[in-house]
């Protein structure tokens, strides 16, 4: 393994999120607090509790995982789409280096900070609501794991794409309705039985699913299931990227 | 066994098109070897394959003795290239985007080098620079800085000087003379044929994706570079004299220069019969010149030999 490759490129994917740190900070405070006053005081004030959980804290992992996600397929997406876009990536093509280098580089960079906005969404979340968490450990592995499965994906958009529109296509177009569709903001079992069936078909349901019983113990679906979920979508990841190198679709001709 | 050995590489793109038709090339260790070609001759994908920028369709490379599919580790660690477009994270400091490339190949800061580096190319005081900040011809030289921060054994540097004005072009030739005495093996594509004349040991010529021929550039000028002596008379004549008849002659200028074309290479070149019968016949000489094809009349009289084969 060529570690010293895969960590100049870590480094330099983070001096990126560093030349911008104020946005990359301030956006998710804004943005949850924004979540916070419309879902949690105007909407919530109406809505008492969840499953024995006030509404305002309930909503907080759905917050978290939101972001999270989305972070992680735009950052990761973006970190190798711009070396395609400008020309650089030449330079990864011609060094001595695996996918494997390449993959744990740009994905730990994009993971690493969505894990940060991620715990500024926490950090955010408990000024406005009391937060528990019963299954520390258990809310940590899901976060990373959505951190890092999700930029695999963003990196698999990012090879994809050949240009900013389609970059933008994947988050927009599917996980931004998987997600506010997955029980960001709601339990499942508030929904129409015929509801709940059809939504057990996205697959983020499970990730919500098992952080939120990692705060409160409240589940829509088995934690087990939660994680197999979440180890299966990773792995496949890991496939189509292992393939993407292996053939070198759209990165070498 | 050379430093960079092809053999019988082919590639074939998707849409079918065929940019290398079976190259056979070796380079020698610590040679410059100049690749002439017009625009499209598969110049930049020799190299990119090279490079392991492009897959080959078939045939093989070897770098040092390392296969560049099959060991592309140790064949890739040997190689430096600097590609023909400015291909630059615009948004960094000149100084990190050329440690970043350093460690791409696996190899551990080192600060004293890198000042080096920058030093030479007269980089060092824009090190702490945004790329985008650059002129164009101060982001080549980040390219080259780039190429060279990982202490390469073979350098390829594709047409580096295009865009560049007479300053820079001189800068990088001196830059390219002491990597050769470093013992760097140098690949240079480039349009200019002053270029190749002025830094190449052989010289490669390349057209429509086939190496058309690779020779030492002193002995293809000599070989193919027909000489012309240029004399100028005092007084025009209105024709050649019958006295010189003999000579294979030309007028010009208005009766006031004689034009003697002869081989270099050959054993006699004829030029101190001429002068005596010149004097002989009467003609007063105000001045005499000769001058040598150079290389550019030898590689389009190449290119314009295939494109009439293949007709």
């Amino acid at each position: 393994m060529n570690w010293q490759a895969v960590k100049s490129i870590y480094v330099f994917e983070m001096a990126r999120f560093f030349r911008t740190l104020m946005q990359s900070f301030l956006s998710p405070v804004i943005s949850t607090s924004l979540y916070f006053v419309v879902f949690g005081a105007a909407i919530g004030s109406r809505i008492d509790q969840v499953d024995g959980v006030s509404y305002g804290a309930f909503i907080v992992p759905g917050l978290i995982m939101l972001s999270v996600m989305t972070q992680a397929i735009s950052n990761a997406s973006f970190g190798i789409y711009f070396p395609k876009f400008i020309g650089t990536v030449y330079e990864l093509l011609s060094a001595p280096v695996n996918f494997l280098e390449i993959v744990i580089g740009y994905v730990g960079a994009a993971a690493t900070k969505a894990m940060f906005i991620g715990v500024v969404i926490l950090a955010t979340s408990a000024l406005f609501v009391d937060l528990e968490i019963q299954h520390p450990v258990a809310m940590l592995a899901f976060m990373v794991l959505t951190c890092l499965s999700f930029s695999l994906l963003g990196f698999i958009i990012g090879i994809w794409a050949k240009n900013f529109e389609q970059l933008q296509l994947v988050p927009l177009l599917v996980v931004t309705p998987l997600v506010f569709l997955g029980g960001s903001f709601y339990s499942i079992s508030m929904l129409p039985p015929i509801w709940q069936t059809i939504t057990l078909f996205n697959p983020v349901v499970y990730l919500i699913s098992g952080f939120r019983w990692a705060f409160f113990g409240l589940a829509d679906v088995p934690i087990g299931l939660s994680l197999l979920a979440i180890a299966g979508f990773t792995a496949l990841c890991l496939g189509v990227i292992w393939w993407i190198f292996k053939t070198g679709w759209r990165i070498r001709s | 066994m050379a430093m960079v050995e092809i053999r019988d590489l082919r590639k074939k793109y998707d849409g079918g098109f065929e940019a290398l038709k079976g190259v056979n090339l070796d380079i020698e260790e610590g040679e410059i070897l100049a690749l002439l070609g017009p625009n499209g001759a598969g110049k930049t994908t020799l190299i990119s394959t090279i490079c392991g920028i492009t897959l080959p369709s078939s045939g093989q490379i070897t770098v040092g003795g390392n296969d560049v599919i099959e060991a592309y580790r140790a064949a890739r660690n040997l190689i430096g290239l600097v590609p023909q477009e400015i291909n630059l994270e615009p948004f960094e400091k000149v100084i990190n985007t050329v440690r970043f490339s350093r460690g791409l190949f696996g190899k551990p800061r080192n600060d004293a080098l890198i000042e080096n580096i920058l030093k030479k190319l007269s980089l060092w005081d824009k090190r702490n620079s945004r790329v985008m900040e650059l002129s164009g011809g101060m982001k080549r030289r980040v390219l080259i800085a780039k190429a060279l921060s990982h202490e390469p054994r073979v350098l390829f540097l594709d047409e580096p000087t295009a865009g560049v004005d007479v300053e820079l072009r001189r800068d990088m030739w001196d830059t390219v003379a002491e990597l050769k005495r470093d013992g760097v093996t140098i690949i240079l594509t480039t349009h200019y044929i002053e270029e190749a004349e002025a830094i190449a040991d052989r010289v490669g010529v390349i057209n429509s994706g086939e190496i058309l021929l690779v020779e030492d550039k002193a002995s293809l000028m000599s070989r193919m570079g027909q000489k012309e002596l240029r004399i100028d008379l005092v007084d025009p004549v209105a024709e050649i004299p019958s006295a010189l008849g003999e000579f294979e002659l030309s007028l010009e200028d208005e009766g006031k220069t004689l034009l003697y074309a002869y081989d270099s290479a050959a054993e006699r070149s004829g030029i101190g019969r001429l002068m005596a019968a010149v004097a002989g016949a009467g003609l007063q000489v105000r001045d005499v010149a000769t001058s040598q094809n150079s290389l550019e009349d030898i590689f389009v009289g190449l290119v314009a030999n295939q494109q009439e084969a293949a007709q």
